[in-house]
């Protein structure tokens, strides 16, 4: 390798020492140069001449010349009010970026901050008391700091990179490149991704209405990061003339945590998601969805090698209700969600067929507070005749829209130990750019 | 052979849509009810119009419902208020539209904004210290009537680039609209000159555009800061206030809860007033003119109720 490196600096840097040491200069050779610069000076006199005179002339034109421009923008019956500001690129203002009037500095560094990505830094600060002997938290533990980088590419395609710190280590939460214009009506997306299993799945930790994850979620669907993989997703809306209905259609690498493993190019994990949704009233609404997903599973490999080849599939079923009255949507609302899923997991002692799901609802019944209840039941993917159960009360409250302050009780009887009685406490802020409220 | 075929299916698929094209109305979609107005004024019976919030609802709070995923896929044009003020909601539905037109900078995107008279634009460093503060500039700019016709000039330079062929329809519409801005302007500002420096505490800051148009001087706010609930600590410092200054006159977006707006009322004696700031914000305001119609009427009626005017 070292001498690799020796060969292709000789092979670059010998041509370049050559024409520098390799000759001594003549009389001859100086008076050709002079002769040379010479007439670069002549060109270049007439060239600055040329110059000056098309300046003079631009500086003829110029007076004047930003009215002349608004003007133009608001001719005839409207008079616009004349901004003597610099105009907005298109594109800038949606983006996040600034629009109407934008402070003129020097050129090239505010030109650059335009473009600059929406950034959000979104802390998830935990505690704990009480006891939990199976799957403790710490008592305190800044659990998450979500770094979000937004914009638009070009005329086709935005990007999105969610990068999650913990304690120690970053995590590629998600970072994906979408297409939201593909003829057909397909949105098409490229990148590492939280998989459209489901809907908990699919949620960052900071839109969730609890400090945790419902069980199923732990127990079945690879834990806090979930389904969550590089690939390729497209999602269409089917046209009908009843509801919302949008089918995705999602290929990955397959690997998601324990839920998934790929050992070979060809271990793609799939996942499949019909979401029906539809308005009741103008305060109620009802959101369905179905989901699948299959890929290889880990308990079939020896010493490195995938000897068992076994599979998981995953059955999905989704329902939400949610009511907000328009006139006081920012005092009152009411999310009802339940999902149900269901593992079969090949093993090499047979199939474990296991069942999970989660009832939860969530009343905002101040501007700024919130209390929720969920109801959680989970087999073990791996063995299911392992049953956990747990409750939870939550509340929560919203200092501002940037931030929240949470309480959480929880009680779950494990099939593996003891029943852990938990007090969790959340702090959830968000500095930076404003992020869409989620749905 | 199968070049034939293709070149008559060509032909077919051509034929048919040429009609269709032809006859179908251009489809408009604001965000706003005041955008939608004001569109369906220059656009008429060649556009239809639909309005993602309703007038009565918080524009800042939006749900990002799929069924609005669903009109946006249609949509050949989609005006948005701006400044941020759809900034919670309205991303995500253009993102999921599959609708090229209407992406962000794409020839059916009309920011109404970019031409309007924008207030309160905050000038040097700014923080949320200050609240959800909107750093491009208050959003609330339709309430000035002079606005209303830059966004009426704008909508109409859209429904042009659209429907080229129909200028002769919407440039009449946009002048007579703007004729009749300009004379019921007069007859408002008239009806306001009275009582020009009114003093009103509002909830939210949502009228500036129009307390600048019509010689209000608002004083105070029921919200601390932008987007904070209102604290009982400002609240009573607010009351100390209005009675320091003699302010009469409570002015409540319908969407804000009445209950400390109701007693500041009680403990100044000030009238508290549900002011739509958009169209469709009450029943009986179905337009543009209908807004200003209500709003200075109900001001004014209170006005002359409280004696604030006096001042």
């Amino acid at each position: 390798m070292k001498s690799d490196i020796v060969a292709f600096l000789l092979v670059f840097l010998l041509p370049l020492s050559s024409a520098g040491f390799g000759q001594v200069p003549t009389a001859a050779d100086i008076e050709a140069l002079k002769a040379q610069i010479d007439n670069f000076k002549s060109d270049y006199d007439k060239r600055l001449q040329a110059l000056e005179t098309q300046l003079q002339l631009l500086q003829s034109q110029l007076p004047g010349a930003p009215n002349q421009q608004t003007a133009g923008a608001a001719t005839t019956a409207v008079p616009a009010t004349p901004q003597q500001t610099a105009p907005v690129p298109p594109g800038a203002e949606g983006a996040g970026g600034p629009g109407g009037q934008l402070p003129i500095y020097g050129g090239a560094t505010a030109g650059s901050k335009i473009f600059n990505p929406d950034i959000a830094v979104i802390g998830d600060f935990l505690g704990a008391a009480g006891s939990n002997k199976v799957n403790p938290n710490p008592a305190l533990e800044m659990h998450e700091s979500e770094a979000a980088f937004q914009a638009i590419v070009d005329p086709y395609a935005r990007a999105d990179f969610f990068f999650s710190f913990g304690e120690q280590g970053v995590n590629l939460e998600e970072g994906y490149l979408t297409f939201p214009a593909i003829p057909g009506g397909l949105l098409v997306r490229a990148g590492k991704m939280r998989a459209a299993f489901g809907k908990v799945n699919t949620l960052h930790n900071h839109v969730l209405p609890w400090t945790d994850r419902p069980l199923v979620t732990t127990n079945l669907v690879g834990g806090e990061d979930g389904i969550n993989d590089a690939g390729f997703s497209v999602a269409r809306l089917i046209p009908n003339p009843w509801i919302f209905l949008e089918a995705t259609g999602q290929v990955f690498r397959g690997d998601s945590n324990d839920l998934f493993k790929s050992s070979k190019r060809g271990d793609l994990s799939y996942v499949g998601h019909l979401r029906g949704y539809q308005d009741i009233t103008e305060n109620t609404n009802i959101d369905l969805g179905i989901s699948y997903s299959r890929g290889h599973n880990a308990s079939g490999i020896v010493d490195d090698m995938d000897v068992g080849r076994f599979r998981t599939t995953l059955y999905g079923a989704d329902a939400t209700i949610r009511w907000r009255p328009l006139k006081r949507s920012i005092y009152h609302s009411f999310v009802g969600r339940s999902e149900f899923i269901w593992s079969r997991r090949q093993q090499p002692a047979g199939v474990q067929s296991a069942l999970g799901y989660y009832m939860s609802g969530d009343y905002q019944f101040a501007r700024r507070w919130f209390a929720g209840l969920r109801y959680d039941r989970s087999k073990h993917a791996d063995n299911a005749s392992l049953v956990d159960k747990g409750q939870s009360a939550v509340l929560t409250y919203w200092p501002s829209e940037f931030s929240q302050v949470r309480g959480q009780y929880r009680r779950t009887q494990y099939a593996i130990g003891p029943t852990a009685n938990e007090f969790l406490m959340q702090f959830q802020f968000s500095i930076g750019a404003h992020g869409a409220h989620p749905f | 052979m199968k070049i034939k075929i293709c070149l008559a299916a060509f032909i077919v698929f051509f034929i048919l849509s040429l009609p269709l094209h032809a006859q179908s109305k251009l489809n408009v979609v604001t965000t706003t009810e005041d955008l939608a107005a004001i569109a369906r004024e220059v656009g008429g019976d060649h556009i239809t119009v639909e309005s993602i919030a309703k007038g009565y609802q918080d524009p800042h709070f939006v749900e990002a419902k799929p069924s609005f995923i669903l009109r946006l896929q249609k949509a050949d044009i989609l005006v948005l208020v701006g400044r941020d003020l759809e900034i919670g909601w309205l991303p995500p539905l253009i993102q999921q539209s599959r609708n090229s037109k209407i992406q962000v900078g794409a020839d059916g995107y009309l920011d109404a904004s970019l031409q309007a008279r924008i207030l309160e634009v905050p000038q040097g460093q700014i923080t949320r210290a200050e609240g959800d503060v909107h750093p491009l500039g208050n959003p609330h700019y339709w309430l000035d009537p002079e606005n209303g016709k830059i966004i009426a000039r704008e909508i109409f330079d859209k429904l042009v680039r659209f429907r080229g062929n129909d200028r002769a329809y919407f440039e009449p519409r946009l002048n007579d609209f703007v004729n009749r801005v300009n004379d019921a302007e007069k007859r408002w500002v008239a009806m306001m000159a009275p009582y020009k420096g009114t003093k009103v505490v509002t909830y939210h800051r949502s009228f500036p555009n129009f307390a600048e148009r019509f010689g209000l001087d608002i004083v105070g706010y029921v919200e601390p800061k932008p987007g904070i609930p209102p604290t009982p600590q400002h609240t009573l410092d607010l009351i100390n206030d209005m009675k320091r200054r003699n302010v009469k006159l409570v002015l409540v977006e319908p969407y804000f809860d009445l209950k400390t707006p109701t007693s500041i009322g009680r403990a100044t004696g000030a009238e508290v007033m549900v002011m739509p700031p958009s169209v469709g914000g009450v029943k009986e305001v179905t337009d543009y003119f209908k807004l200003f119609d209500y709003d200075l009427n109900l001001l004014i009626n209170a006005i002359k109720k409280t004696g604030a005017g006096a001042n």
